[in-house]
């Protein structure tokens, strides 16, 4: 034993350096760090230039002697070619599709989410959340004609005549089929993060299954789920292809889930794709969309970190 | 009351993971309305032991009891019995405080609610923090959130929760490991007041705490196969002054463990 501590007294002296508590200038750190800052700032430079594009291309929209937003946000019908700028009429298509999509995600994915986590053995868990995750994995537009195509061909079978061929609610409820595995994912997540002493506190008090996981754990996981519901909406928000394809090319002023009716997204695939010409008034137009699209999925998003703080529990 | 001393027994009670046995054997007649430790060095098999009475090791898959766990001549491990019911017979209070992050008042009211209590529940709230020594600390704010509490109050919390539906035996599994001297006196004490209402089985590592606060001590230990098992169970005095048992004798002497 005293002989290993004198060893290890020897070895100290031949490869350790000799203390010196003065500053050194560690190279490594200071380009990691600087790397790491970088990273960060970009996503912020991107964002700032993003908005910044937007505002200025909206504002020649704007400056038009025509268009004034009394215009933009009073009227709802949309069609910058012969002096209509109501903006609404596409703004109902996206939230009538997105909140269709939300009302089927939100409580399957909730409901797929918590029987992953609370209720399925590890090893059913470990087989059903790659599945799930291979429907994330489908390219949007396959979904669209999956609306189109099947989809809406059953919901016509149901409700016949009354269903356009193109319509917001077929459309809407594929993209909530669509957003369901990242809610559920982003949910078992946070469900999986609850510290297994809150469900057996809750278990120590005669607690069941259900009253446990709905009561103790969903609260504890609130502000995680909340993360999944707010990228959950801006996905519904921003999804184009499948309401570009199902949804209906055209806009309309309409709630009714069962009319066609084109969205902010949809309308500004349908207009770029063409051969459009440079400040025409088209042009300019969309980007005044992009910038509402942006703002409604702003507004969204403070919506439902509003309502989060309100109702979650924070566990230590 | 029942016509038997005893709140709870065992009769060859093992607990096995697998094909591995972790508590073999033990037979245990635990006292009403006495505090009763189980001590022993680490990987015995206490807590194991101790989750075996409320059926919480139920939650590990590969768990599985043999033997007999008899609370008014019933056997909680019986065919019918739920463990739910069981659970509310018998409550638990754990090694880390583990409030729900609610407010202090509903960390109380859920577990009664859930419970079925139809009565006034600021009344058993109170009631029940009084019993956990905690009223006076929280009265002026029940509806902040537990997790404001200190760790010795979050504990003392946790014990009101507990005593709020009312179980007939309280498991403690090291219910001051967490907790700094002056908290761990404070449930000792509590221990001491609970136990003219509750029968109180505790885990502990801390010999003073088994020789200061219990009536009866089980010692536990493990054999060549790993295997835990009570070698000793006796008056809390009789273990730490006359242990029959050598390994007892050299453990709470301090000589090993």
């Amino acid at each position: 034993m005293k002989e290993e501590v004198i060893h290890l007294k020897s070895l100290e002296a031949q490869s350790f350096r000799h203390f010196d508590l003065k500053k050194k200038l560690r190279i490594s750190e200071s380009i990691i760090q600087g790397l790491l800052f970088f990273a960060g700032i970009l996503s912020i430079f991107v964002t700032i230039a993003i908005v910044y594009e937007l505002g200025k291309e909206a504002m020649l929209f704007f400056a038009l002697p025509d268009v004034t937003f009394a215009k933009f946000f009073g009227t709802t019908k949309w069609q910058p070619g012969i002096g209509q700028y109501g903006i609404w009429a596409l703004v109902s298509a996206t939230l009538t599709t997105s909140t269709i999509a939300m009302l089927i995600s939100l409580p399957l994915g909730l409901a797929s989410a918590i029987y992953l986590s609370e209720y399925a053995s590890p090893r059913l868990r470990s087989i059903l959340k790659p599945i799930l995750e291979i429907l994330a994995g489908i390219p949007t537009v396959v979904y669209g004609y999956f609306a189109l195509l099947f989809v809406t061909p059953i919901l016509k079978s149901f409700l016949g005549e009354d269903l356009s061929v193109y319509n917001m609610l077929s459309a809407g409820l594929v993209m909530g089929i669509m957003i369901l595995p990242l809610i559920s994912s982003m949910s078992e997540d946070a469900l999986s993060a609850v510290p297994r002493a809150l469900r057996e506190g809750a278990y120590a008090m005669g607690a069941t299954k259900l009253e446990t996981s709905l009561q103790v754990v969903l609260p504890a996981a609130l502000s995680g789920i909340g993360a999944a519901v707010i990228i959950g909406i801006s996905r519904a928000v921003g999804e184009t292809m499948i309401v570009a394809v199902a949804a209906g090319a055209g806009p309309n002023f309409s709630f009714n889930p069962l009319e066609a009716a084109e969205t902010m997204t949809g309308h500004i695939a349908r207009i770029s794709g063409g051969d459009l010409s440079y400040n025409s008034i088209d042009y300019n137009s969309l980007f005044a969309i992009a910038l509402m699209l942006f703002l409604v999925t702003l507004v969204l998003n403070l919506i439902s970190q509003w309502v989060v703080n309100k109702f979650r529990e924070q566990y230590e | 009351m029942e016509n038997t001393n005893y709140a709870i027994e065992t009769n060859n009670l093992s607990i096995h993971y697998g094909n591995f046995t972790a508590v073999k054997g033990v037979n245990m007649k635990v006292e009403r309305q006495k505090i009763t430790a189980i001590i022993g060095p680490s990987g015995c098999g206490k807590s194991t032991l101790l989750r075996a009475f409320n059926r919480m090791n139920d939650f590990v898959p590969s768990c599985h009891v043999t033997g007999e766990l008899l609370l008014d001549n019933q056997n909680l491990y019986g065919k019918n019995v739920d463990p739910v019911e069981v659970r509310r017979k018998i409550g638990m209070v754990f090694q880390k405080p583990n409030p729900f992050p609610k407010s202090i008042y509903e960390n109380i009211a859920w577990g009664a609610r859930i419970n079925g209590f139809k009565g006034k529940m600021d009344e058993l709230v109170e009631q029940s923090l009084r019993s956990a020594a905690l009223w006076d600390e929280v009265k002026d704010k029940l509806q902040q959130s537990a997790y404001a509490l200190s760790g010795g109050q979050q504990q003392r919390l946790c014990i009101a929760r507990t005593i709020a539906i009312q179980p007939e035996i309280i498991l403690m599994d090291e219910p001051a490991s967490a907790l700094d001297p002056i908290s761990t006196l404070r449930i000792e004490e509590l221990m001491q007041e609970l136990k003219k209402n509750y029968t109180i089985l505790i885990v502990t590592h801390n010999m003073q705490q088994a020789a200061r606060a219990s009536d009866y001590t089980a010692m536990m230990m493990i054999d060549d196969q790993r295997a835990g098992g009570v070698i000793e169970f006796d008056d809390t005095k009789a273990i730490f002054t006359r242990p029959k048992d050598k390994r007892t004798e050299d453990y709470v002497t301090g000589r090993f463990g």
